[in-house]
């Protein structure tokens, strides 16, 4: 739609093999990235940039693979996708495996999955398709469906607990029903039933640990030795890299182990610390383009449940990035969010890749749509 | 069914434009946050950026300070008698262990080490701590080091650190002399605190406890160093940054002479007493040793507190240095100094003679203050009463003078006070007056008892330093040179020697009352009836000495009256108690004609000092000048063979 016809034919053939060549692009400059900043932050762990390559390999592989199905049959497998999701969820809840304080993996005999990841795909399916059939906008009484819908998985992986996850679960759900076009005076009145449940949340739902970290995330220089420490040394580290940046491999906060977590959910500030405010401008301008790109996508589409598919995905990604960078910058409370595709870690990874395969599926299925 | 006529009313451009403006919508707060975001790293990275850079260095750089090398100790020849050696230890970092108990009891079973360092290393931690790593073990051999190198990863917060530690190669012949370091304490650093010089030890643990290790504590230490370095965030440092080297403590050369206090120690071999050998020309110590002494090096290493606690309770006092500390009657070795006080005052004259009956008389007094030789010496004037050691003589002379004149005559000669000798363990020892009497007995001062004081006794001690200073202004003929161990420092290559102490010279009307006190010295040592002639018989010098015999107090007060607690002399009956047997003192120079050095004896509880002190002195007086010949003699070898070098040299450039 933003495109000229030259450009177009020049994507002709990646067209033919379902992958949007712009988003495939931006999406390898963040892995060429992630290998980079994992290196460093890594201290020249050769090994570490090595799995983390086989990681991306069988990312981009899922995204390929996903790239090829008909937007159709993801419609179809909605439903499908969200029950078994749900089951498993509630698996987990009574069969789960502890790990590193929550209960969020399922032993399957052959390998632990994590059905929390499913949902982060199955949520925004699931809402797409329940928009999709009625006339947009979507209409109070289907907003309420719409919002108990996203409450159960949301309210399943809360209680495991992984605050990060049941964030973007829930927000993946909300993000296809303002794209439906929820009425502003229903919003309006969940934001405030929300300021609602804050209190709430906080008395009741919350662990120690996690309301730990909001009253560290209030006043982090109060506990400098304690949790605040993280967010000193993230905050030093982004800081002290100026604005051209300490070089890779040069930042001391990273090299020398000041920040915690350096690989995984801190990546941002060695990088921030290592390629200053220029190398966080290159990185916001590549996720800024990738959810312009995605919206672009959805926008395009021809049917309601791929547009609203494809937004809530593009848009879930970008709360990724902010969750993350609000967080190490001190901006937000430290939840447990990694940096979308540059983050140490396998599976946060493909469930994100999967979805941009989704979203070349949308982008490049259209003629078959048409002819549907 | 439904479902297609619900698809076939839907309106699909005003589904496509309300998603197209929800999309904008969403599009435009992306851009919003991704601002804010933007605009909170600018504020950290472009307005906080200075601020940050500081937190960022200040959490990486870390100065640490070095400890400057301790300067070292020699003998006069440049022989070591204090060095510094280097030393394996296991030091812990008690912050960085998980379970401190489980780690301290794998390492005394893996370094097969004694369960009481358990203990000490408690004791340490809970002490004030300057350090954040505490040495758990001292002088682990390489096979322990080897050891724990390879089982280290299973003990985290737990190094070897090499450094280097003092050790004293003499073990215990200089410990009353050289002393020790130890660890600072807290008594340490509010001294060095007050001294303003605590910053000087940033780095230093240890400081001189004991002698010349703490008299010149400033000279040997020297100052620390700094190095900036880069650490990590377990405080692990990582690379050096800047280096500044400590400026290493100066070398001291003592004026000690290894050889004289070896032979010293091996006179005193098996008694408790003390040797003094002084240069007679500026006072230097050639000598100074006290028996029982101890290893100094147990006390560099922390001396365990059972061990102190043997030192401590030890009958013989090892702690003591009876040189410089041990209080003694001075005896008959004082009638030489009371012979300068009767010449100088005109209370005797060179050859006026007294009839000694072998007793003196007080008037009104009934009894008799006895000669040591029951029967007297008959005509006896001032030479042949050193000579002999005449009692009669002195009990005559100091009634003359009085206690008042006697006290402030042996104030000027150096006794009652402390030498000012360069080592803190010193006693003034006590020099009795009235008024002291007066104070700490509440008594009078007696007649009696100042005959006593004539022949050195009654309350009257000295230190053997004491005795070796006072007669070295005998023969020096009034100078006063103060005893000194300091010899030289040497900072680099830069040696400055160190100028003799000395005090404005003793005023005496006329210097043949030296000589012929000196005379009379060497006559006890050359005449037959000398008491010290048996000890010189056939010495290849000219020595002269005075002997003294003193009786412990104990029996005095135990069987004798007190005014006849001298005996001078040889009957020493030997069935008694070894604790209360005579102390035997003597003082001497050599040679006669040139007096080269000084020396002051005592020893305890062995009998009279004609035969057991003298001798001492002989073998050690024949023993310095044999040795000092042979030194000459190799000087002159090498003086020649220098001589004979140059000239092949310069026959050498001739051709």
């Amino acid at each position: 739609m933003m495109q000229t016809s030259q450009e177009r034919g020049s994507l002709t053939l990646f067209y033919r093999f379902h992958i949007d060549l712009p988003l495939f692009l931006a999406l390898a400059c963040l892995s060429v990235i992630s290998l980079a900043v994992i290196y460093s932050a890594g201290g020249q762990d050769i090994a570490l940039v090595q799995r983390q390559s086989v990681r991306i390999g069988i990312a981009f592989t899922v995204l390929i693979v996903l790239a090829q199905i008909s937007p159709l049959t993801y419609k179809r497998l909605a439903i499908p996708m969200f029950v078994v999701g749900v089951a498993l969820l509630l698996a987990v809840l009574f069969f789960g495996v502890v790990g590193k304080g929550a209960q969020r993996w399922l032993d399957i005999g052959i390998t632990r999955i994590q059905p929390s990841e499913i949902m982060k795909i199955a949520t925004p399916m699931m809402l797409a398709w329940y928009c999709s059939q009625q006339q947009l906008p979507v209409r109070w009484t289907q907003a309420f469906g719409g919002l108990l819908l996203i409450a159960v998985p949301t309210l399943l992986i809360a209680k495991q607990p992984d605050l990060g996850t049941a964030l973007l679960v829930f927000s993946s759900g909300v993000f296809v029903l303002f794209l439906a076009g929820m009425s502003w005076r229903l919003i309006s009145a969940a934001l405030v039933a929300l300021a609602a449940f804050l209190p709430v949340a906080w008395f009741f739902l919350m662990h120690n640990y996690q309301r730990q970290r909001v009253l560290t995330f209030l006043h982090p220089e109060s506990d400098p030795l304690g949790s605040g420490y993280h967010i000193i040394q993230s905050k030093i580290a982004i800081g002290s890299g100026g604005f051209e940046g300490k070089g890779w491999l040069q930042g001391t906060q990273s090299q020398l182990e000041f920040l915690p977590e350096r690989h995984t959910d801190f990546i941002f500030s060695v990088f921030s610390e290592e390629f200053g405010l220029m190398g966080v401008c290159v990185l916001l301008i590549l996720y800024g383009f990738i959810v312009y790109r995605g919206l672009a996508i959805a926008i395009r589409a021809q049917q309601v449940f791929s547009k609203l598919l494809a937004g809530s995905i593009t848009l879930t990604v970008f709360i990724y990035a902010l969750v993350n960078i609000g967080m190490v910058s001190g901006l937000l409370p430290v939840v447990g969010v990694p940096l979308p595709l540059i983050s140490y870690g396998g599976t946060s990874m493909v469930t994100i890749m999967a979805g941009f395969g989704i979203l070349m599926a949308i982008a490049t299925h259209r003629r078959l749509v048409l002819r549907d | 069914m439904n479902r297609r006529r619900h698809n076939a009313l839907r309106d699909y451009t005003a589904e496509a434009g309300l998603f197209a403006s929800r999309a904008m919508i969403c599009m435009g707060l992306v851009a919003t946050v991704f601002l804010v975001l933007l605009g909170n790293l600018y504020h950290l990275q472009v307005t906080g950026f200075q601020e940050f850079q500081t937190r960022s260095n200040s959490n990486r750089i870390t100065v640490l300070p070095v400890p400057p090398n301790r300067g070292l100790i020699y003998d006069r020849n440049g022989e070591i008698l204090a060095e510094n050696i280097a030393v394996y230890s296991i030091e812990i970092i008690p912050e960085e262990v998980d379970d401190l108990d489980d780690t301290l009891t794998r390492l005394v079973e893996l370094l097969d080490l004694d369960e009481s360092v358990i203990s000490q290393f408690t004791t340490q931690m809970r002490r004030a701590r300057r350090f954040p790593q505490i040495p758990f073990t001292d002088n682990l051999s390489e096979e322990q080091v080897a050891r724990f190198a390879l089982h280290q990863h299973h003990f985290p917060g737990v190094s070897v650190e090499a450094r280097l530690q003092r050790h004293y190669p003499y073990d215990d012949l200089f410990t009353h002399v050289i002393g020790y370091v130890g660890r600072i304490n807290r008594q340490d650093i509010q001294r060095l605190q007050a001294n303003d010089s605590y910053n000087l030890y940033a780095a230093t643990r240890t400081i001189g406890k004991l002698g010349v290790e703490r008299y010149y504590e400033s000279v040997l230490h020297g100052k620390p160093g700094f190095q900036t370095v880069e650490v990590n965030s377990r405080g692990r440092v990582v690379r050096t940054l800047e280096f500044t080297p400590p400026v290493p403590g100066q070398d001291i050369y003592l004026e000690v002479d290894v050889q004289v206090q070896k032979i010293a120690r091996h006179q005193l071999q098996g008694r408790r007493g003390a040797i003094v050998v002084m240069d007679s020309e500026n006072g230097g110590l050639l000598a100074m040793y006290s028996n029982p002494s101890y290893d100094a090096n147990q006390f560099v290493r922390g001396i365990s507190s059972t061990a102190y606690q043997a030192l401590l309770q030890n009958s013989n006092n090892p702690l003591i240095n009876r040189a410089t500390q041990g209080r003694y009657p001075p005896a008959s070795t004082i009638k030489p100094h009371m012979a300068l006080l009767g010449l100088e005052d005109g209370l005797v004259d060179l050859d006026t003679s007294i009839w000694d009956p072998g007793y003196y008389e007080l008037p009104g007094v009934e009894r008799r203050f006895r000669n040591w030789r029951s029967w007297g010496h008959g005509w006896v004037d001032l030479r042949k009463a050193l000579q002999v050691s005449n009692n009669t003589y002195f009990y005559k002379l100091a009634h003359e003078a009085g206690i008042d004149r006697i006290h402030d005559f042996m104030l000027s000669m150096g006794f009652g006070e402390r030498t000012g000798v360069d080592i803190h363990e010193e006693n003034q020892a006590l020099l009795p007056s009235r008024g002291w009497k007066q104070a700490n007995l509440n008594e009078p001062w007696y007649t009696g008892e100042t005959l006593s004081v004539g022949i050195g006794q009654s309350f009257w001690t000295v230190t053997p330093l004491q005795l070796a200073t006072a007669t070295n202004i005998l023969v020096t003929e009034g100078r006063r040179f103060q005893p000194r161990l300091l010899r030289a420092t040497r900072d680099g290559e830069q040696m400055t020697y160190q100028e003799p102490f000395e005090l404005p010279p003793l005023n005496i009307r006329d210097p043949i009352f030296f000589s012929a006190i000196m005379e009379g010295m060497e006559r006890a040592v050359s005449r037959a009836d000398g008491t010290a002639h048996a000890a010189f018989v056939d010495a290849p010098y000219r020595a002269a000495g005075k002997t003294g015999t003193a009786q412990v107090i104990s029996r005095a007060e135990a069987e004798q009256e007190p005014e006849l607690v001298l005996v001078d002399g040889e009957q020493v009956p030997v069935e008694v108690d070894e604790r209360l047997r005579d102390n035997a003192t003597y003082i001497g120079y050599a040679p006669a004609d040139d007096p080269q050095i000084t020396l002051a004896i005592a020893i305890e509880n062995v009998g009279g000092g004609g035969r057991n002190a003298a001798p001492v002195a002989r073998r050690i007086l024949d023993f310095y000048f044999d040795y000092q010949k042979s030194v000459e003699q190799a000087e002159l070898r090498d003086e020649e063979e220098r001589l004979k070098e140059q000239r092949e040299e310069q026959s050498d450039d001739a051709n």
